[in-house]
């Protein structure tokens, strides 16, 4: 009995609740608070760690019972922590992370009198996230992951009183509803066939389990994933999200929520690695998104939104990697802390570079910053570096591993997914190296506030953001190297995710050179287009690829022609339909009886005599009619 | 004497007492109206108790008049309390229960 497990979480439940009811006397030192809180909790992460590292291999994962949850007969619904390698990973990465997320977040939300709540939304959501890797089953996972979408949408629509804020939060709100279907649905059929939804029973049973069930289940998760790791088709709200403080891209849109998809997948690999069809149609997801994610990320002007198409293309890697099976999990995750770190990073530097140019995000009016923000350049450019694959930083490191795995699936879709990864990571050095012209080489092309007129003096940001961009930048740049010294992660992980040291066609040397080669031609061209030339302020028109691209590939043309359109027509017709049709029977009934009854009313006159004489009669005609049948 | 006299007889009471509650407005005059009523359905019953020979009629007659008392009671006080506060003992100005 470990009782820590349980504080992990209450925690920041605790500063949540504190920083969202406490009231405006909270409002002087809340967001310390906060910030104190997500420290508890990277503290107590960090204890349980050294206490995992001290015990020997098999008996790391410690399962902690809380309490029963929903007792009911044949429902057991336990309250019950699960702490094994893959949850500590996610433990550290989320409070850590999470943390330096917070210490930024004082410095970047300085003036924003709702600062508390914001605040109070960041402990939120990370309590809902270290419930959702700490759940030992499905339907606590299920509450966790509901939880950092509740989250998700309080704080991409926290500037609630900008329109577009408020439109971007509920339809990331929408379209995750999508994918929470599907993992209530995988949830139901799990319960029918296996009896159970906790981890325990429904992976030991699975082996027993028809395939055809396992593929549903499985497909219904990646249905799941996709919604929360913004995957295709339901990748559209990503972009969108970019509407809320950009510490809230960092930490949620970026290094932690949006990797559960990824945790979904890989926690769920003893049905996966029964179901062929079920994984193959995570890894054609995670190919797709990769390469859309990364055409997307080319076209934005918006700083923000071009790392978040970069964000959706990396994720698009991890969901491949998870897909392969065992050769490709372990990487997936390890791709997935190293890309926290350097996203995280990355979109941090962007908050920065914000922050001292009035909150402009149009690339094109930057230019030529690095002078003005050297730390800001220094921390930018090692996370810029890592992303690219960079040989040496954490990135190579993470994404040359899974396009080796992806190599190694063997056969005809080996090579097509190898070569996709490959284009994808050219295509990834391109865009990153356009941000990073755009933004801090070449000349300046500032433009003065649309509104108040006032020319931006670029600065640097206060210490209290840049020294989390420093710490991320770090790690940003041994992380990768760290954990494949001695294949450190890779022994870590294996108990929990299993592993098969995959085979591929060509050496995996080769496949280094190739990819490091990708990556150089990738950024050639870009310092050919952005970092030679001048960059115009006003976009060029651009071929028709790029025109599609700024629409996001026309995703919400798309959404819009196929479910939107054909969804209002069906509601407008309901109505018309309930209107007119019952509405019409109902009304028409009722305003029958009113005429009657109008009429029937004048009867009642109010005389007594007249009652009298009703009376009378009504008797009268009694004893007639008795008499009458009497005769009869 | 030929018992169905006094049938003719409270007949004749009856239709009497019912065209004044018909006709007349005053409710003190309504009121003997009904007691008329009441009495020559009375008197009805005493003759068919004769009749038969038995003393049915007789036992319900008695019931008509405790019935009847009681009545004059009720209906008394509620003339008195409508004369008091509307000054009229006319049931016509007693009509504020239709709509």
């Amino acid at each position: 009995m470990n009782s820590l497990i349980p504080l992990l979480v209450a925690v920041p439940l605790a500063g949540a609740a504190l920083l969202l009811l406490g009231g405006r006397a909270l409002d002087r030192f809340g967001h310390w608070l906060g910030t104190l809180a997500a420290a508890g909790s990277f503290g107590i992460g960090l204890v349980l760690f050294a206490e995992m590292l001290g015990r020997p291999t098999d008996q790391r994962p410690v399962r902690e019972f809380l309490y029963s949850w929903i007792p009911v007969n044949g429902f057991q619904a336990d309250v019950a922590f699960q702490l094994d390698q893959l949850s500590m990973t996610f433990v550290l990465l989320i409070t850590g992370v999470g943390t330096l997320i917070h210490v930024y977040s004082t410095g970047y939300m300085a003036h924003d009198e709702r600062r508390r709540r914001f605040f109070g939304y960041l402990n939120l959501f990370l309590a809902a996230m270290l419930l959702l890797v700490l759940a030992d089953n499905y339907l606590l996972l299920y509450v966790g992951w509901e939880g950092v979408g509740l989250a998700s949408y309080l704080l991409i629509g926290f500037w609630q009183h900008k329109p577009s804020a408020a439109t971007a939060a509920k339809k990331a709100f929408i379209v995750n509803r999508v994918g929470d279907l599907g993992l209530s649905i995988a949830i139901m059929l799990m319960f029918v066939e296996f009896g159970s939804f906790a981890f325990g029973p429904v992976f030991g049973a699975a082996d027993d389990a028809s395939e055809g069930k396992l593929t549903a289940i499985g497909l219904m998760l990646l249905l799941a994933a996709c919604g929360k790791s913004a995957q295709v088709p339901l990748q559209s709200w990503l972009g969108d999200a970019m509407e809320g403080p950009t510490p809230v891209s960092a930490l949620i849109h970026a290094a932690t929520m949006v990797t559960a998809g990824v945790y979904l997948i890989t926690r769920s690999s003893a049905i996966f690695d029964l179901a062929p069809d079920a994984q193959t149609a995570v890894v054609a997801v995670g190919t797709v998104t990769l390469l859309f994610g990364a055409i997307v990320g080319c076209a934005k002007d918006d700083i923000k939104k071009a790392l978040a198409g970069s964000t959706m293309s990396q994720i698009g890697y991890m969901v491949l990697a998870a897909g392969l099976g065992p050769i490709g999990y372990v990487f997936a995750i390890m791709h997935l802390v190293t890309h926290g770190f350097f996203k995280a990073g990355l979109f941090l530097g962007a908050g920065s570079v914000m922050h001292g140019m009035n909150d402009e995000v149009n690339m094109r009016h930057y230019g030529g910053l690095r002078k003005y923000m050297p730390v800001t350049f220094a921390t930018f450019g090692l996370g810029y570096l890592a992303i690219i694959g960079f040989p040496g930083l954490s990135g190579f490191f993470s994404k040359d591993k899974i396009i080796e795995a992806a190599f190694s699936k063997g056969g005809t879709e080996g090579w097509i997914l190898g070569l996709c990864a490959l284009v994808g990571a050219a295509v990834t050095a391109f865009y990153m190296t356009r941000v990073m012209m755009m933004t801090f080489f070449g000349e300046k092309r500032w433009q003065p506030d649309p509104e108040t007129g006032e020319e931006p003096h670029p600065h640097e940001s206060p210490k209290v953001m840049t020294l989390p961009m420093v710490v991320l930048a770090v790690g940003s740049v041994f992380a990768g190297a760290l954990f494949t010294y001695g294949d450190a992660f890779l022994k870590w992980l294996e108990p929990v995710t299993g592993f098969e040291e995959g085979h591929p066609p060509i050496p995996a040397a080769a496949v280094t050179v190739l990819t490091t080669v990708c990556m150089l031609a990738g950024v050639g061209l870009a310092y050919t287009m952005y970092g030679r030339t001048r960059v115009p302020v006003t976009p060029p028109v651009g071929s028709a690829l790029t025109r599609a691209a700024r629409r996001d590939l026309l995703q919400d043309d798309f959404n819009h022609a196929v479910l939107v359109r054909p969804g209002s027509a069906l509601a407008a017709t309901l109505v018309w339909f309930d209107s007119r049709g019952l509405d019409g029977f109902v009304n028409g009934l009722a305003a029958t009886i009113g005429g009657v009854s109008g009429r029937l009313r004048r009867v009642q006159t109010g005389f007594v005599r007249t009652y009298a004489l009703s009376m009378f009669g009504g008797t009268l005609v009694l004893v007639a009619t008795t008499l009458l049948m009497r005769s009869v | 004497m030929n018992p169905v006299n006094y049938l003719y007889l409270s007949a004749l009471l009856f239709t009497i007492g019912a065209s004044g509650v018909l006709i007349r407005r005053n409710a003190i005059v309504l009121f003997m109206c009904v007691e008329l009523m009441l009495n020559a359905s009375n008197l009805a019953l005493v003759t068919f108790s004769r009749m038969h020979g038995n003393l049915d009629g007789q036992i319900i007659a008695f019931f008509t008049m405790v019935v009847a008392a009681a009545e004059v009671v009720v209906g008394l006080a509620i003339i008195v309390s409508i004369f008091r506060t509307r000054h009229t003992a006319s049931v016509d100005d007693s009509n504020l229960m239709k709509l």
